[in-house]
């Protein structure tokens, strides 16, 4: 398939990034090069590098199995690089650690409680960790927390009580305990309900808004897309593209779709083209795909007109992100092994 | 930053207490600590019913030491109760409590989020174990401390004769049975460090607790095995039921130290290894 040919020409020296105007360059929040993670004989994560300007919201994108979580682990030191260094905010992964983390909240592979305690003693016994943070604000912390999540009706609630969702929203609080310059969010809206998915998302914005740094990773694009404005995909342990939402449209290609009762002709001149059309449920549509550099819908709107073809629509689109998604990581159900 | 977040970052001194209170507040607040504790005042209080009920004295001379001094001084239920308990009871427990440490959270998954924290490994390891210990400490106490009050409701106390033959009032026997607590506290050290060690290998806390405990009982039959003298003063079990030397006038300190250096070798060996496996696994739990 040339188009996932094309896409895995990620470049392996440096960071392929065309950051925001307002971001200057090597202000990076996170940063890795050639980072890689071995298991026995498979490389789940396979030299990555990554480049998450600060304030932006990124999103990390890719199927199920294709290295996000382990990548993420890696970030937040929970397991050691392979090889391949990693720089968060101003420190080393993992040697900073202890000046990185506290700046860091996280929620890695979803939420973990103590069941036998309150959604309130949970947070209060994860703020209890981080030595950094003062008890005598503790309580606030953690109830204004529980508040920002919804949480606060239920927050005397023993957690084994809780539902998939509100366990979900107890890790965003966890991870909300303090002031953070930077936020890892590996699927946050996992398990909650579309309302639960608008609060997250409007959650990640207000934070941004502040500041904040949101590394958000999921596998599903739609979310992505109306969250970030950055995002990089991986794919079988690689990073397949990184850039601007704008600038991955931009790699894809555009596609026409014409409708007309002369399918036939209209076959014709567009394999005339170059172009590979196809037909599609109903009889009077065509699509092709816009693969000859440098042919304008333009011009083949004309060359329709020209072999007197009756065109009853003609519509040209540019490339949508979810074409390029499945272009990069391949169609179907299969889990990365 | 700004001014506000003082309030919310402090710098941090030393071990950092609150974490320590913590894992208290959580070891405390599980039901199954409580269940455990439960069945531990259980045995001096069900000695003690049914020495209290059987008047048959045909049974003098067997049963765990000291059962027949019960009758005639309450005040001995305790120590039949922890000889009761040292073999079985008390590992068994320290098993569940040591073997959960780590593989506990790494189980629930909590283990991730104390690491992010950051809680730093090295402490969290400290902090676990410093759990563990005091739980050795409760549940040694709660034996002892049961025992001392079922045996004052259900039969005659008095001052107490020594396995010295001298004789103690009964505040002089209540510092003897405290000090009897410690001992056995300091006896159980060794196994709460193989249980730590143990428990950061495995994501599975039963098995942890399982190995630490079935760990205690192959170490009291080697050490039942006469064929393996030389072997005898290197089992963290020892000295487990030396504890009489506590009950002599004056005080025989040397079991005391013996046990202590032996558990405190444990501790440095399994600590180092509990140490040089958690503090580069990867956590994927």
């Amino acid at each position: 398939m040339t188009a996932s040919a094309r896409a895995t020409r990620t470049p392996s020296a440096g960071p392929r990034v065309s950051a925001g105007p307002q971001v200057s360059a090597g202000e990076f929040a996170i940063e890795t090069r050639g980072l890689t993670k071995v298991f026995g004989r498979q490389k789940a994560v396979d030299g990555v590098d990554l480049a998450v300007p600060r304030g932006s919201v990124f999103g990390f994108l890719g199927p199920n199995g294709s290295g996000k979580t382990t990548t993420i682990r890696m970030l937040l030191g929970l397991a050691s690089a392979s090889s391949g260094d990693i720089r968060l905010l101003d420190g080393d992964m993992p040697n900073d650690a202890r000046a990185v983390l506290p700046q860091v909240g996280a929620l890695v592979e979803g939420p973990a409680i103590y069941p036998f305690l309150s959604g309130r003693a949970n947070l209060q016994r994860f703020d209890a960790a981080d030595r950094h943070t003062s008890p005598a604000t503790r309580d606030k912390r953690v109830d204004a927390a529980l508040e920002r999540v919804g949480l606060s009706h239920a927050a005397r609630k023993r957690a084994h009580a809780y539902s998939l969702g509100m366990k979900q929203r107890l890790g965003i609080a966890n991870a909300l305990l303090a002031p953070r310059d930077l936020l890892i969010l590996d699927e946050p809206t996992n398990g909650l309900d579309p309302q639960g998915t608008r609060e997250v998302r409007n959650l990640i914005r207000s934070l941004s808004d502040d500041g904040t740094t949101v590394f958000v990773s999921s596998h599903l694009l739609a979310e992505v897309e109306q969250m970030c404005t950055m995002i990089a995909i991986m794919s079988a342990g690689r990073l397949v593209a990184q850039g601007t939402l704008d600038e991955l449209r931009a790699e894809g290609t555009a596609h026409v779709r014409v409708t007309t009762p002369d399918h036939a002709d209209a076959h014709r001149v567009l394999t005339g083209l170059g172009l590979t059309p196809e037909r599609h449920g109903r009889d009077d549509v065509l699509t092709a795909e816009l693969s000859v550099p440098g042919l304008q819908p333009e011009t083949v709107n004309a060359a329709l007109v020209h072999a007197d073809v009756r065109v009853r629509g003609f519509e040209a689109s540019g490339a949508s992100l979810e074409d390029r998604f499945v272009a990069l990581t391949g169609e179907g159900f299969d889990v990365a092994g | 930053m700004p001014a506000e977040s003082t309030e919310i970052r402090i710098r941090a001194g030393g071990l950092g207490l609150t974490l320590v209170l913590s894992e208290i507040s959580v070891l405390f607040r599980r039901l199954r600590t409580w269940a455990m504790i439960g069945a531990l005042a259980l045995i001096p209080i069900l000695i003690a019913v049914v020495v209290r009920v059987s008047s048959d004295e045909s049974a003098s001379g067997r049963g765990p030491a000291f059962l027949n001094s019960i009758t005639q001084n309450g005040l001995f239920v305790s120590l039949t109760a922890l000889t009761v308990a040292i073999p079985l009871f008390l590992p068994l427990t320290i098993g569940v409590v040591a073997g959960d440490t780590i593989a506990g959270e790494a189980n629930l998954g909590t283990l991730r989020y104390l690491l992010v924290a950051p809680a730093g490994r090295i402490r969290l390891l400290l902090v676990k174990y410093a759990g563990a210990a005091l739980f050795c400490f409760v549940a040694t106490l709660t034996v002892v401390v049961t025992g001392a009050i079922i045996g004052a409701l259900l039969f005659p106390i008095g001052p107490v004769t020594l396995l010295s033959g001298d004789t103690v009032g009964i505040p002089g026997y209540f510092v003897r049975l405290l000090l009897l607590a410690l001992y056995v506290t300091v006896s159980l050290m060794g196994l709460s460090a193989i249980g730590l060690f143990i428990s950061t290998l495995t994501t599975i806390p039963v098995g942890a607790m399982a190995a630490t405990a079935a760990l205690a009982a192959v170490s009291q039959i080697l050490g039942a095995l006469p064929q393996l003298e030389w072997l005898h003063p290197w089992l963290f079990t020892n000295y487990w039921l030396g504890f009489g030397d506590l009950l002599r006038q004056p005080i025989v300190w040397n079991s005391f130290a013996d046990n202590a250096l032996l558990q405190f070798g444990y501790i440095a060996v399994f600590g180092t290894l509990a140490y040089g496996r958690f503090s580069t696994k990867d956590i994927l739990s």
